[in-house]
Parts: C-alpha cells; structure tokens; sequence
C-alpha cells in the first residue's frame, strides 16, 4: 500500500477512463446529444406564452361590431378563428375533444343591446385544463374588447362610448374553473411516472439477461421470442396499473382531482399507453449492449417525452415541427385522454381518435422490436 | 486416466452429428472454417484447440445460436439450418460462463427449465433433480451463492433434465477443482453409457483422454481427428524424455536445445525435459552432442498429447498466423 498521493498513478486512472469513454460509442454520442436536444427543446420548441390558439366562433349575430371583435382578436395574435360551429351542441364537441381551445359565442341580439348601451354579454368558453395555455389569451381579450368597439361607436354613437367596457364579457374557465394548476399536472403525472418507469425497466430487464448471459441459455431453450417479449412486459403491465392506482388515489384525495369521466375507461387505455412503453423498452433492450446504455437511451427518450407531451408547456405553444415530434409520442396522447376523462368526462367517442394514435405507435414499435429481437446470437 | 472400462461405442452407431463445410465468419475473421465432423450415437466426443479456435462457434451453429455462412448437415437428424427449433428441443446444452439465474433459487431455476421444456410433470422433474444433485436441503438457496463445482452441477442438472439425446458441453470443467471434475467426468461416462451423445469442448488433456474420440480444431480449421492414440500415431511427432538430478543441467540442457534445428519444442516438466520433433533422423542427430553427458538419462517416449496438440499449433499458425 502506497500511502502518498501520487499523480502519475491519477494519470493512469483518467487516461483509463477517457480511452473506455470513447471506446462506448453511444455513450459518447449522448454526452454530445443530450445538451444538444435540450438546447434544440428548450430553446426552439417551448413557449410558456402560447399564440394562435384555436377558437370557435359560434356568432349568433353578424354585425360591424361582431366583425370588429372578432377581427381584433385575431389581430391579437392569440386566437386563430378555426372553425364556426351553427349550433351550441357543435361548439361544446369541439371543446370537449380539444380541437379548439376557445369557444366565443355571440348571442343573438348582441349588436342591438350593444347599441342600447345594455352591456350584452360576450361568452368566452375556455379549455382551462391547461391554465397556462389559456392564461394570457384571456387577460388579452379583456382588453380588446374595449378598444374595438371603442372605434366603432363613434360619431352620433360616441356619446355611447361607455366607461369602463361596452360589453360584458363573460370568461368561463371550463374543467379547471380555479385555474388550479394541479390539476392539469397530477393526471398528467400518471403518464410521466410510467412513461419513466414502464421503458427502463423493460430495457433493463432484457439487457441484463445479455449481460449476465443468460440470454444465451434461453436461447437454446425452446422459446420463442414473442413468448420472451410477452413474458418480458406482461409483469410490468399489472406494475404499471398498480403505479397508475397509487397516483389516481393521491390525485383524488391528496389534490382534489375529480374525475368526472369512466375509471374503467381510463384502465382500458392505461393498458395500451403501457404496453407502448414496454415496448419501447424492448426495442431499446435489443438495441443496447449494457444495461448502461439502456438508461441512457431511456432518458434519450424521456426528455423529449416530457417536454414535447404538452406535460410541461402548452402544446400549441410550441412550433409545428416540435407539434409534429410531440404528435410522435404516446404520453402525447395519453395526456389529452387522461385529462379528458378525469377533468373533462370524456367517452370514448372523444378519445378515440388520440387511443388510435397509442394503437398505431404500439403497432409499429411492436413490429420493431419482434424483429430486432433475434432468436440467434449472430 | 479413467479408473473403469468404458465401452466405446458400437461401430455401426448413427450418427447423431453429421456436419460438412461449416463455416461461419465474424466481419473479416474466419473464426470457423470448412469444419466436417460426425459424431455417433453414445459418444463422448472431445472438442480441443486453443482459445479462439472457433470451439464455440461450433458448438453454437450445432444447436441453432448462430446461422452458419457456409455449409450444412444435421444434428439429431434435423437439418442444422433449417430445422433448429427441434433440435433445440432434443439438445442440452451447457454454456461457457453459468447462464443459469443467480438471483434465482436452485429450485426455481429449475421449474423455470422444467416448464420452458414443457415437462409433463415438472414438480416431479425437478424433485427427482435435487435428490440425485444431493441439494433438496439446499434448494432454496439462490444459485448465485453456490460454489463454482456446484454451479456446475446444477447447470449439468438442468441441461439433462428434459431428456435430451445431445449434450454440448462447452469447457464444463474451467475453474473447478480436481475431485469435482473427476465427479463430473464419471456423470458423463454414466451418461454416456445409457445412450446420451456427448460433444464436450476443454482444454485439459486428462478429460481428452476421457473421450471416445476427439478432435483438434486451430484457427477454424480442423487439423486431426480420431481416438488419442489415433491422433499421436498420426502427428509423427517423437518425444525423447530426458532426466537429471540437477535442476540446473535441465535448465542449461532446455536453452542449448531449443535453437536447434531438428528440435521442434523442448519442454521442461519438473527435473525431466521433453523433447520432441517431427523427423526422427533429425531430432536424434540434434541431440545426440548431448546424449553421453553424464548426469542424463535418455529414453524414446511416446508422445503426450499435449506434445502433440502444441506442435500442431505451431503448425497451424506457420500456415494461418
């Protein structure tokens, strides 16, 4: 035992360390990739102050002063007019499925009660599952709708130029009437934990059996690979209900959460959303060679998952691009159908298009990772 | 070596290995090349050659684990390539390194084998399995915590549990202590004996003369074949042995000797040398300088087969290395 510091000996573990760095290509290549990506996520494709939102215009009067509201706020910037349902039915579906996130509806006698000066209503249905997404376009119409008008009535109607505002706008903050942020991120959590938890351990437990070798006995054994892949997510899929029912429980009574939709609807789901994550962790299992490169390949996939999903910020902040990528992911759409039955009270008629996308991912990746996993060692 | 006759078997045996050309490349290197071998019924088939010899691979490509480039024959009387799903199912096969689960009991490692064989009593397979191993009251025990001999017994166990006509050892024996080894051996024999096939890879020249035949394999190719003393009579290797009293002299003796021409290997095993060359008129006339020396004793032995398998690995990597 030499008791003296020796710096020659220091030297020899670093040269070690950095000729075995670069000798694991993958981890070499996330060294670089990692800070990369979160550069590219945080700096390009996130935006706490979402724009262009889509908003329905259910107008039961047309008039110049409609027109100007409505004008000004697109001008705002904050809402895209996509869509102008003819009936209050047709308006709520489109809420409820999220294919806007604004409702603006003009009641009938709108312009003739404005120019009486009985301040009409001016109803604004918000999605405020997320408040964040919802937050700013709606301190901004607030402002707008007295500076249109204000142009407007002019002339022998300026004496109606009314003081505080000329309409009454009426925000209605649907599914989250208190903005309450909790309760966009605790069902949401349900999808993170086992977006996390479903791939790594997947990735680990078939790595490990390469690592240990005994893969190459059960190789030799006669199994069949999709008997393997089976055997290797059936377990985890009852781990993952039980993850899902602890955070559900401490949703429901640790933060209030209602659920206002079907529990055994949402199970029907949790089983695909995690299956799709097993097997993803396979595929990443037949790809890695350690069971430290499946951890990183896990968080490869993780970061985007949590950033991209709409977890964090607002989707429809983010640039369509960064929008295509999110549309990639399972927690994607696990999200919307999470948030939907819990705080929405979605069916299935709502989610289903977001439970064909989780299908379609798990199809592919399925095919991929049956493929990639070999019943020979070649 | 072996303390009981084992008879060999029948001449007109099938054959239960039957490859021709096997060939198989990993990027640029051959590891296995042109490999013909046939191996009959209640054999024990001794599997010889350096490391990286391509023994492995062999074994490998003979049970399904990997596709050969080149080549073709059957095992069992399946087509290696195209049939390896029931070959599989007719073949144990023991791996180099412990497959087994060590963070699993011996017990459970066991149901595990029995059920993916699809025993038809697999409890009762598995109790049958512990008493002969002698570990019912170790049973509950993880696998991990054995010692490397019992390690080996359990994967032996688990590798005969389905009954298979087949048995691929790969280096059983490396790191097990002598008495296991002998044990081992005599379970094969056994084996053997009731008509079990046994093709066993090892680098130990004690469990090659335990083998009915055996082959030498180098560099991917298959350089001889047969029973041991077959494969010493072919080599036409001539070993002189020399002794001293003097430790010294023999050293001295090896240095002097081993430049000579004629000379192909000089060995020293204690206070003997082995000397040895493919041309008897040579070798003699390269050491005859020394043969009055007082103090020596020289004498014409029949080579061993280590003395055997080194020159032809010298051989070998004159022609590939």
């Amino acid at each position: 035992m030499t008791a003296r510091f020796s710096f020659s000996r220091l030297a020899a573990m670093i040269r070690k360390e950095f000729i075995q760095m670069r000798r694991d290509r993958l981890t070499f290549a996330m060294m670089l990739g990692i800070p990369v990506m979160q550069l590219v996520l945080f700096g390009y494709a996130i935006n706490s102050d979402p724009k262009h939102l889509p908003t329905a215009l259910f107008a039961q009067d047309n008039s110049v002063f409609t027109r100007s509201i409505v004008k000004g706020m697109e001008n705002s910037d904050y809402f895209d007019i996509v869509a102008k349902p003819e009936t209050a039915a047709e308006a709520d579906d489109l809420i409820r499925t999220g294919k806007v996130q604004f409702v603006l509806q003009i009641p009938a006698d709108f312009s003739r009660e404005l120019q009486r000066g009985a301040r009409p209503k001016l109803l604004l249905d918000a999605d405020a599952t997320d408040p964040a997404a919802t937050g700013n376009a709606v301190a901004g119409i607030q402002l707008l709708t007295a500076q249109v008008l204000n142009r407007d009535l002019e002339g022998p109607l300026a004496s109606l130029r009314p003081a505080p505002d000329p309409v009454n706008l009426v925000i209605h903050r649907r599914y989250n009437a208190e903005g309450r942020t909790e309760l966009n991120i605790v069902p949401g959590l349900i999808g993170v934990i086992l977006t996390m938890t479903m791939i790594i351990f997947t990735a680990l437990a078939m790595t490990r059996e390469v690592e240990r070798g005994t893969m190459e006995n059960l190789l030799t054994m006669p199994v069949r690979p999709f008997e393997v892949m089976m055997g290797k997510i059936l377990p985890y899929i009852i781990v993952g209900y039980i993850q899902a029912a602890v955070v559900l429980a401490a949703a429901y009574w640790l933060f209030d959460v209602p659920i206002a939709g079907s529990l055994g609807l949402l199970a029907f789901v949790l089983f695909f959303f995690v299956a799709a994550n097993l097997a993803v962790g396979f595929t990443f299992s037949t790809l890695a060679r350690n069971q430290l490169q499946a951890v990183q390949m896990t968080i490869f996939f993780f970061l985007p998952s949590i950033l991209l999903s709409g977890f964090m910020f607002p989707f429809r902040g983010m640039p369509h691009w960064a929008q295509w990528l999110g549309e990639v992911l399972p927690l994607t759409h696990f999200l919307r159908i999470v948030r939907g039955i819990l705080l929405k009270g979605n069916g299935i008629s709502e989610i289903a298009p977001d439970l064909l996308a989780l299908l379609a991912f798990l199809t592919v990746v399925s095919i991929v990772s049956l493929n990639r996993f070999r019943q020979t060692l070649d | 070596m072996s303390q009981t006759h084992h008879a060999e078997p029948a001449a007109d045996a099938p054959l239960i290995i039957d490859v021709q050309g096997l060939t198989k490349s990993f990027g640029e290197t051959k590891v296995v090349d042109g490999i013909d071998m046939q191996v009959a019924e209640g054999e024990i088939y001794g599997f010889l050659g350096p490391n990286g010899s391509g023994k492995t691979t062999t074994i490998r490509m003979l049970c399904g684990l990997l596709t050969p480039d080149a080549g073709a024959g059957t095992c069992l009387g399946h087509d290696i390539i195209s049939d390896s799903a029931k070959i599989k199912l007719k073949v144990g096969y023991m791996t180099q390194r412990f497959s087994l689960y060590e963070d699993l009991s011996i017990r459970e490692n066991l149901a595990f084998v029995a059920s993916i064989y699809g025993l038809k009593k697999p409890k009762q397979a598995v109790r049958e399995t512990l008493e002969k191993l002698g570990l019912e009251t170790r049973a509950n025990q993880l696998a991990g915590a054995l010692s490397g001999g019992w390690k080996q017994r359990l994967a032996l166990a688990a590798a005969i549990m389905h009954e298979p006509k087949l048995l691929l050892l790969d280096e059983p024996t490396a790191g097990v202590d002598p008495k296991a080894r002998r044990d081992f051996w005599d379970e094969i024999h056994q084996l053997a004996d009731n008509g079990l096939t046994v093709l066993v890879s090892t680098h130990y020249m004690d469990e090659a003369e335990r083998c009915h035949k055996i082959c030498y394999l180098a560099y991917g190719k298959l350089l001889a074949r047969g029973t041991v003393n077959e494969v010493i009579r072919q080599s036409g290797l001539v070993t002189w042995l020399v002794s001293s009293n003097s430790q010294r002299q023999i050293n001295r003796l090896a240095r002097e000797l081993a430049d000579r021409s004629g000379v192909e290997m000089v060995a020293p095993f204690g206070a003997t040398l082995h000397v040895s060359g493919a041309n008897d008129n040579a070798l003699e006339a390269a050491v005859a300088p020394w043969r009055g020396e007082a103090g020596l004793d020289w004498q014409k032995v029949e080579p061993t087969l280590e003395d055997v398998f080194i020159h032809m690995m010298q051989g070998a990597s004159d022609n590939f290395g």
